[in-house]
Order: structure tokens, then C-alpha cells, then sequence
């Protein structure tokens, strides 16, 4: 990934280094990786359960903003998915 | 004994649950992390008695399970456990020499629910590397390592760093490269049990580590991205002790394999402990209740200069097993610190150690861990 903001057309996915899901324990949702656990902000979760390899970051965007009328989050949410992107939590569909 | 009486339920979870499914090994590694007494514990729990505990433990809020042993690979319902894991919702990381791995399982593991494998490699030289694992292992180790990453595994390579491997630390990174593993732990030998019988063989010079440490860091910043490198110092030349598991009882819970619960892997050497076992407590209460997991919470058992350390909250007084092993007293400072009234012994006996020639310490024996070593060091 570029240092450049996102696409819109961009298809991400969780990374096979990664597993996401919600932890009952934590009362959050997670990133799982060898020996590790990422805790997840609620916004992160939100954002990140929206990501299935076949949704583009525009109709992510789109689905919250239905889920959160009225909230203005298109700069909030390009930016996590660049740190997400940063972090190697997502890849791109075709990498 | 310190008793807890009626003090609050700990807050804390056993985020992190090892699964000591076996001490049977293939591998004879003279710096195993198991007990010396591995041959008096052979009665190991069935699978219904493992399914159980994960259950449980998940149900406190577990979330990382490790199958680890002795040699994991050796359980015949490996698999089954897999996929109960899988069922639960634990991340599962699979600990394993590599030994007794094929294709076939790896798939069939992956299928179950898998989600990890690390593999230890001893050295990045066949002949090395064969002879400190007492096994003709490293090709076949090798070929484990690409079937792991043609299956689409995160890979974790683990190579326990010592003195006699740590001059190839260069060679050891290449082999992680070109094997494109995601994760390299370069753990350096940590002093207990078999490798604290093993010290004068394995403790590396100042001067090793130094160079190793120079080769680890730039390998680092080239990976960058690609290849995540561990390097785990060895604490005896520290100053200042590691925040041992995280704390006692605070995150981990080792299940050996006679189901004796364990705060930390290396525990069943402290003296005046009955560990509890799963077999006759149920896990919340061995976690929340036992004396054993208790014992070294919070600060109260902490005595001078652990007790007014304006650090006591970062380091928790280092490791108690060490603090027992070079004190004799389980509730003093780990030695490491330079605050210890022992620190002074602990530097004149690694400098003791490590004024032996490279050479010398090459002939002298091993003892490597096996079963007929563990009877005769253990009766």
C-alpha cells in the first residue's frame, strides 16, 4: 500500500496473518495473531466487521453511514483503514 | 504460608492457556524449558479431560491456546483438540520440533481449525543443529517449514540462541528469509532446569552478545514489513529483571501434562508448593482460589528492595523461580537486579563462567534431556 489515501474502489480484506472476532471476555472485538490480541476500539470493530473481501471501501463507508445517520465519517474512516493497511491487519483483495 | 483469606477475586483472566499436552520428545535439547522430573510424570490427561479444560478456560476469557509439550505431534488426537479449539473460538498456536509432521497433517490440521505453527530450529548447520537436538532433524525441519507456508499458515521460527550457535546468528536469519517466515524468535537460553545444569555450555560472553545483538537490530530494520525478528536478550546481563509472565498468575496458566496447573512452565521447581491439579479442582478455582496462583500476586509478599521500588509495578520483582534458584528464597529480588543484594554473586559467576575459552566449553558433555537423564537427575 502506497502512503497515498484510499481508494474508494479498493476491496480490502483481513489479512491471513490475522483473525478477527468478537471476544465476549473483552467486550470487544479483537485481532488474533500468533501469540498476540489486538483489542479493537468500538469504531475500529464497527468498521472492520464491514470488511469481506468483496465490499469496496466506498460501500464500507456507505453501509455505516445508513448504521450512523448523520455522522460524519468518511475522513475517520479512511484514515483507520490506512492505519489498518500500516499495521498489515488488511490487505488489499488483489495483492 | 501466605494465605489470601478474604481477599477480592482477582480481576484478572488466563488470557494466554499452554497446553503442555505431553513431556514425551524426540528431541533431546540440553535447554529445554521442561522440568528435570519430566520421567515421573507420565500419566497424561485423556482428551475428554483436555476438552474440558479448554472449555473451561475459554470460559474465563482465554483467547490464545498453545498445544505445546515434550513433542505435541506425538498426541494422536491432536486434531480432535484442533478442532474443539477451532469450535471454541481460541486462537491456536501449534509449539513444535516439526519432528513427526507430514504433509498430510498439516493439512488435516488446517482443515481442523489451526491457526499457527512456530518451529524450532536448534542451529542453521545440519550438523549443529542435529547434534544439540540429539535427533538427525534439520532436512526434515526444513521441508516442514515450506509445507507450513505452502498451506498458508502464519509461520513463527523459534531458535533457541546460546553460546555455541550464537556466532551463526547471520546464517540463522538467512535460513528464516529464505524459509519467508512471518515471525523469528531469537531467544536467547533462559537459565532453568536443563539449562541451568547446562549453564557453563551455553551462556554466551559479553563479547557474543554484543556482536549478535548488532546483527539482530540490522536484520530488523532490513525486514521491516516483510519478516517480524524477535530478540530476546538474556537476562543474566541485565540490570534491571523481565516482568516474568507478565506477572504471577496475572495472564498464563500452564496446564502440564498430568494436568498439574502451573503459573509459569518452570514453576513446579519452587519448594513449598502443592500445584493444583485439573483433575480435581475446576480451573475458575484454581485460578481464583488455589494458594499456588495467589501466592505471588500484588505486592504483599514483596520484601526489601522490591517492596518501596518505585518499579515493583513494572518488573513485579523479576522471576521468582530465578530469585529461588540463586537466593533460595522465592520471595527476594531476582538477582538480575542491580538492586539485589545477590547481584554482585550473579555478575562474578557469569564472568566465572564465561572466562572459559569457546573451545573448552566445546568438549565439554551436554546433558541432554531424555527420560533415562531426567530418572537418573530425579530418582
Amino acid at each position: 500500500m502506497s502512503e497515498s489515501a484510499i481508494s474508494l474502489t479498493n476491496i480490502p480484506r483481513i489479512s491471513p496473518m490475522f483473525r478477527f472476532q468478537w471476544e465476549e471476555a473483552q467486550a470487544c472485538h479483537v485481532l488474533l495473531y500468533p501469540e498476540g490480541m489486538v483489542k479493537l476500539s468500538g469504531s475500529a470493530g464497527e468498521i472492520l466487521q464491514l470488511v469481506n473481501g468483496k465490499s469496496t471501501v466506498g460501500e464500507i463507508i456507505a453501509a455505516l453511514k445508513e448504521k450512523f445517520p448523520g455522522a460524519p465519517l468518511d475522513n475517520d474512516v479512511l484514515n483507520f483503514l490506512e492505519a489498518a493497511y500500516g499495521h498489515g491487519w488488511l490487505r488489499s483483495v488483489d495483492d | 504460608m501466605v494465605t489470601v483469606g478474604s481477599a477480592a477475586l482477582t480481576t484478572s483472566k488466563p488470557l494466554w492457556l499452554l497446553a503442555e499436552l505431553t513431556y514425551r520428545c524426540p528431541l533431546q535439547c540440553p535447554y529445554c524449558s521442561n522440568p528435570l522430573e519430566i520421567a515421573k510424570y507420565k500419566d497424561e490427561l485423556d482428551t475428554e479431560q483436555w476438552i474440558s479444560v479448554l472449555r473451561q478456560a475459554r470460559k474465563m476469557g482465554a483467547a490464545q491456546l498453545g498445544f505445546s509439550g515434550g513433542e505435541p505431534l506425538l498426541r494422536q488426537d491432536l486434531e480432535v483438540l484442533i478442532a474443539e479449539a477451532r469450535r471454541l473460538g481460541y486462537y491456536s498456536n501449534l509449539i513444535t520440533s516439526g519432528v513427526g509432521m507430514d504433509e498430510a497433517r498439516v493439512a488435516a490440521f488446517k482443515e481442523a481449525g489451526l491457526d499457527h505453527i512456530q518451529i524450532s530450529f536448534q542451529a542453521s548447520d545440519e550438523e549443529l543443529n542435529n547434534y544439540l537436538g540429539g535427533t538427525d532433524s534439520f532436512r526434515h525441519k526444513y521441508e516442514m517449514a515450506r509445507v507450513v507456508k505452502k498451506h498458508d499458515y502464519p509461520m513463527v521460527l523459534n531458535i533457541v540462541i546460546h553460546r555455541q550457535n550464537i556466532d551463526q546468528i547471520e546464517d540463522i536469519i538467512k535460513m528464516t528469509i529464505d524459509l519467508k517466515a512471518d515471525y523469528v524468535e531469537l531467544a536467547s537460553t533462559q537459565y532453568y532446569g536443563w539449562s541451568k545444569l547446562n549453564e557453563a555450555g551455553l551462556l554466551p560472553t559479553r563479547e557474543q552478545l554484543a556482536r549478535a545483538e548488532r546483527v539482530a537490530h540490522d536484520y530488523q530494520d532490513r525486514m521491516k514489513g516483510k519478516m517480524k525478528i524477535i530478540y530476546v536478550v538474556p537476562d543474566y546481563y541485565e540490570t534491571r529483571p523481565k516482568a516474568c509472565m507478565n506477572g504471577w498468575g496475572s495472564i498464563f496458566l500452564t496446564i502440564a501434562p498430568d494436568g498439574s496447573a502451573l503459573p509459569c512452565h518452570a514453576a513446579r521447581q519452587l519448594p513449598g508448593f502443592t500445584f493444583p491439579n485439573v483433575k480435581h479442582m475446576s480451573v475458575e478455582d484454581i485460578w481464583q482460589t488455589s494458594d499456588a496462583f495467589n501466592r505471588f500476586r500484588g505486592d504483599d509478599w514483596m520484601k526489601e528492595p522490591c517492596r518501596s521500588c518505585v518499579d515493583k509495578g513494572k518488573d513485579f520483582g523479576g522471576c521468582r523461580c530465578q530469585a529461588f534458584m540463586l537466593t533460595g528464597d522465592a520471595t527476594n529480588a531476582d538477582p538480575v537486579c542491580a538492586k539485589s543484594a545477590h547481584h554482585a554473586a550473579l555478575v562474578a559467576e557469569v564472568n566465572r563462567i564465561t572466562a572459559v575459552s569457546l573451545e573448552t566449553v566445546k568438549t565439554q558433555p551436554l546433558v541432554f534431556r531424555n527420560m533415562r537423564n531426567s530418572r537418573e537427575l530425579a530418582p
